[in-house]
């Protein structure tokens, strides 16, 4: 069996802001079809490396290969380079002045310049796949929290990206509607999407990751498949970082 | 033809008694803007009040002010009292009364904002941390709404010393009076000192307000909370 | 205190033209500063380079000198440089010039008030800097900006009674000149006044149900 091309692959990134070096040095290789959960402390710097793939933050030193192609560049256009890669946030920020459909098929339509039913077609699947088909036309405010960030992700994954980014989309949410939402997310890893999860749920963690990665400081300290990682840790870190979390 | 406008701003005591009519200006807007906090914070704390019968003829008096222009009370204040009453006013007390009753007006409706706009909780930890109820205002309650009032009253202060240029229009002698004097004697020597004269009022006004307007903007962004 | 009713029907014309001269000369003023308010908004919003630091000065020196001085600077002042203006153009420039300061602090508040995770959610989903304006900023500022913008065309319209200053014949100026010719004081001014009101009522109304109505279709309770 041939070795596979990643379908991402990040060397030594750097993102500083001012003198702060919030991420020192990050190299991960994602491979297609696979779910990685990073995990670590607040601060630690994961959420600004999931912000940094998607072009949202300038970095200041190292590379990132979409398909082998390097995104740092002056030429890079990162409006193509998100349509490939989909981004899910802890706000959700589903645009209030537009109801669930047209907050759906704003990309589609404007951005990619698809057919109308085609798209329409497909986001109706995929709110019924979430279970939310009878919310196409309510507006933002008359959706409970779950029910908006199941939304925000149907609303990325009509764009038809490769890769899924998920920034704690679960932290601003009531305990009773985490489920809901890492059910959603759950189902995607099942149809093989690769996905990049950042995550406080430790044990969504251990079910729907393939692998993990533990970062502190502005660096990855340990990388496991998921089993190992929470059944055995390797450094102290992730050991303390572990032992916190069980009350 | 302009240097000759310019030359009379300097000529005689034209630049002093340009800065006298300025002072006039703005000791009429002072004595009014004190009338005005005073009457403001009372008649603010009366209006918030839940009692409809409180909060009716002042939320009139309030809209009264809001949506007649300043000018046109000027006039009825000027005209009608003398007119009715046979009483004569000086153009600077209708211009201290309809600038304090502005003024009040507007103030009040600051120092109730900020008092309403304080957040229940407040009231409820500073209860729950044992303080009574003039502790509470004095250590939670005021301050928190002095700071909220101070930066919008400063800008009511700037809008306030910028409306008194309309007292010229009642013949009250300040620093634009003053200039159309200036203007009419050196006329027909100076053709271009109106030019010269109303752009140096014009400069006037605003190195009083600038400051004023900067100062209140600096106010909110260090109180931002 | 006296009132001669048949004076009011004498006069009533006079203040037919004058009412209509108010509203059109404020409604012009009001939209040119609309215009104007919008491209300072956005120079600022987007922290144009040099235009920004013009605008700043702009906004400074209209909101801090008196509408009254600004015209009397144009309709005396420039006449004797060579630039001379009617005053009704004065009357527009000079409402404009003020109107469009306090527009354009109004539309950027409105501009920033929209959230920041709003607009990288917008370049998350690829969308440019155009639709994001389009589609994301603008109506969500407009709806943050009605209260204020309303407030502005109320203050707006009152500052045209600052015009009897440089000899239009509006409202007030009017007014003073009726008061002039026939001694009516009492009359005259409530005339006047309910001329202001006539305008302004219905206004300061339809604007408290409109911001209701936006605040509430946009953002729910």
């Amino acid at each position: 069996m041939a070795e596979q091309v990643p379908i991402l692959q990040v060397k030594g990134l750097v993102k500083k802001y001012g003198d702060k070096v919030v991420l020192n040095g990050v190299d991960l290789q994602v491979e297609k079809g696979k779910v990685i959960a990073i995990l670590g402390p607040s601060g630690c710097g994961k959420s600004t490396f999931l912000r940094c793939l998607n072009g949202l933050e300038e970095v200041q030193g190292g590379d990132i290969l979409l398909e082998n192609k390097s995104l740092i560049s002056k030429t890079t256009k990162w409006r193509d380079v998100r349509q490939k890669i989909g981004m899910v946030f802890q706000s959700y920020d589903l645009f209030p002045n537009l109801t669930v459909m047209e907050n759906i098929l704003l990309s589609p339509l404007k951005v990619q310049k698809r057919q109308r039913e085609e798209v329409e077609a497909q986001a109706k699947e995929l709110l019924a796949r979430v279970g939310l088909a009878d919310r196409a036309n309510d507006y933002p405010r008359q959706l409970s929290g779950g029910q908006k960030q199941r939304i925000a992700i149907v609303r990325a994954l009509c764009i038809n990206p490769d890769i899924m980014l998920f920034d704690e989309v679960t932290a601003s949410l009531d305990p009773e509607m985490v489920r809901e939402v890492l059910d959603v997310i759950a189902q995607l890893a099942d149809q093989g999407m690769t996905m990049l999860i950042v995550t406080h749920e430790m044990n969504f963690a251990k079910l729907v990751a393939d692998e993990v990665i533990f970062m502190d400081k502005g660096s990855i300290h340990e990388k496991a498949p998921a089993q190992q990682f929470f059944s055995n840790p390797q450094t102290e870190r992730a050991q303390q970082f572990l032992n916190i979390l069980q009350f | 033809m302009l240097n000759s406008g310019i030359s009379v701003l300097f000529e005689g005591t034209n630049f002093l008694r340009l800065l006298e009519g300025l002072f006039e200006t703005l000791r009429v807007a002072l004595i009014a803007v004190v009338i005005s906090i005073v009457m403001g914070i009372i008649i603010g704390i009366i209006r918030t009040s839940k009692n409809k019968l409180v909060q009716i003829p002042f939320r009139i008096y309030l809209e009264l002010f809001r949506i007649i222009p300043i000018l046109v009370w000027l006039f009825v204040i000027y005209y009608i009292v003398p007119a009715n009453f046979g009483l004569e006013l000086s153009s600077e007390l209708v211009a201290l009364i309809v600038f304090s009753l502005w003024g009040a007006a507007e103030i009040s409706d600051i120092v109730r904002g900020a008092i309403i706009s304080l957040p229940k909780h407040q009231v409820e930890s500073s209860k729950a941390l044992g303080l009574g109820v003039v502790q509470m205002y004095r250590y939670v309650l005021i301050p928190q709404a002095t700071k909220r009032s101070i930066p919008p009253m400063i800008n009511l202060i700037t809008r306030m010393i910028k409306t008194t240029a309309l007292l010229t229009m009642i013949g009250f002698v300040e620093v634009i009076k003053v200039g159309q004097q200036i203007i009419n004697v050196n006329n027909l020597e100076h053709p271009t000192v109106s030019f010269w004269i109303y752009g140096f009022i014009f400069f006037l006004y605003f190195c009083i307000c600038f400051p004023l307007s900067r100062f209140s903007r600096k106010l909110e962004q260090k109180w931002a909370t | 205190m006296t009132i001669d009713w048949q004076y009011f029907v004498e006069v009533l014309p006079h203040y037919k033209t004058a009412l209509w001269l108010t509203v059109k000369l404020a409604a012009i003023g009001i939209l040119f500063a609309i215009v104007v308010g919008m491209i300072c908004s956005v120079i600022q919003y987007f922290k144009v380079k040099v235009l920004n630091q013009i605008v700043q000065v702009y906004l400074e020196v209209a909101r801090n000198t008196p509408l009254l001085i600004q015209l009397f600077f144009l309709y005396y002042g420039l006449p004797k440089i060579g630039i001379t203006l009617s005053g009704e153009l004065c009357g527009i420039i000079g409402l404009t010039f003020l109107g469009g300061s306090y527009m354009a602090e109004v539309f950027r508040a409105g501009m920033e008030a929209v959230s920041k995770s709003q607009i990288e959610t917008g370049k998350a989903i690829g969308l440019s800097n155009l639709q994001l304006m389009r589609y994301v900023i603008i109506p969500q500022a407009f709806s943050y900006s009605v209260p204020g913008f309303g407030a502005n065309c109320i203050f707006l319209i009152k500052e045209t009674s600052v015009f009897s200053g440089i000899a239009i014949l509006e409202l007030t100026n009017t007014t003073k000149n009726l008061m002039g010719i026939y001694y009516k004081t009492n009359e005259a001014l409530l005339m006047l006044v309910i001329g202001y009101l006539i305008i302004l009522l219905p206004l300061t109304l339809f604007l408290t149900w409109l911001e209701r109505r936006v605040r509430h279709a946009e953002f729910g309770n």
